[in-house]
């Protein structure tokens, strides 16, 4: 590894300690989401160490939500595969833009360390910045937030099997709550996204109810009304391409 | 026990395969407008389609579980954080199971 992207390099430094500085912010909303997964890890019956390991893994809320639901189900590995190429889709283009910003004589192994390291909001500060990025704020930001996530995970699943049936039903409702706030922010604003979402309600309960539909697991209905729903709105209303956009 | 982590670890390959793509061997932009489209629309239908109708089932009542997606829904048009969406979502779960 050159000295330009070694660690002893004093700039390096500066930028890893301003990348954990934003990383914890970051980290403690990481943490409220990863604490309320506790009901459904409860459920997939994992460890609280299993718990932890599958957060510091992946990093992907909606994708581990959707993970855990098919190792609830016992459903086959194929659709565990499947649902996480779809639901984690998002992160190609997030990847697309990052490495686009990289400077092109970067070491391999500090390209994979970053791709590790896409989520939604790792992703947002990272590309704030500007010029060429430096990976060492991206690992700042990663090596903050990614274990405040896991741990919230493992405390999660702790506490969740000792909560009393009248908290752990209050407290079902919070993931949901926060799932809420991200989609419906965002509809109130833009009528496509609202008719998107109230369609994705609709066609999920029917599909939940519905002979022959509701026999297919959880994870497989999620997966094909995600690529239906949203193929057809990106057919309908393609959004205008960005360059460095998700 | 082991079924577990072999599910945790097919998780993490294939999540991790769709976020090094682009840092290896996919490293040009993706400038196709309908896959860029579609994925700006997948994040919106999942956690719709992952939300509804499991937040009225996961509830001791579907009458608090259908509470909690209203007050989500409302305090979510008004603007409020995803903290506050949440806890108050779980707020009216809890004030209402104490009276049904």
């Amino acid at each position: 590894m050159n000295g330009k992207y070694s660690f002893s390099n004093p700039t390096n430094k500066s930028v890893f300690r301003e990348g954990m500085k934003d990383g914890f912010p970051i980290g403690m909303g990481y943490f409220a989401v990863a604490f309320s997964l506790c009901i459904i890890v409860n459920n997939a019956g994992l460890t609280p160490f299993q718990g932890f390991l599958s957060s510091i893994l992946c990093k992907a809320s909606a994708g581990q939500y959707a993970g855990y639901t098919v190792i609830i189900n016992n459903e086959p590995y194929i659709e565990m595969v499947i649902m996480m190429l779809v639901i984690n889709a998002r992160y190609l283009l997030m990847g697309c833009a990052e490495s686009n910003r990289l400077a092109p004589d970067i070491p391999w192994l500090m390209r994979l360390f970053m791709a590790d390291m896409v989520t939604d909001e790792i992703f947002a500060v990272t590309m704030s910045r500007p010029g060429f990025l430096n990976p060492y704020y991206t690992f700042g930001v990663g090596l903050v937030a990614g274990p405040l996530w896991a741990v919230g995970t493992a405390l999660g699943a702790m506490v969740g099997n000792l909560m009393p049936a009248n908290i752990v039903s209050a407290f079902s409702v919070a993931l949901y709550g926060m799932f809420l706030a991200v989609i419906i922010t965002p509809a109130g604003k833009d009528k496509i996204i609202a008719c998107v979402v109230g369609i994705s309600f609709i066609a999920s309960y029917l599909c939940s109810v519905l002979p022959v539909i509701s026999q297919i697991s959880e994870g497989m209905r999620i997966i094909i009304l995600t690529i239906i729903i949203a193929g057809i709105a990106a057919i309908l209303y393609p959004v205008p391409i960005e360059e460095d956009e998700a | 026990m082991n079924e577990k982590y072999i599910y945790i670890f097919v998780m993490w390959a294939a999540t991790y395969f769709v976020r090094v793509l682009p840092f290896t061997l996919l490293r040009k932009p993706i400038k196709n407008q309908f896959f860029q489209s579609f994925l700006h629309y997948v994040p919106y239908v999942t956690l719709a389609v992952m939300t509804f109708p499991a937040i009225i089932k996961g509830t001791q009542s579907i009458y608090s579980g259908s509470l909690a997606f209203v007050v989500g829904i409302i305090l979510s048009l008004k603007g409020f954080s995803l903290f506050n969406v949440a806890i108050a979502c779980c707020v009216s779960v809890f004030i209402l199971e104490m009276f049904i």
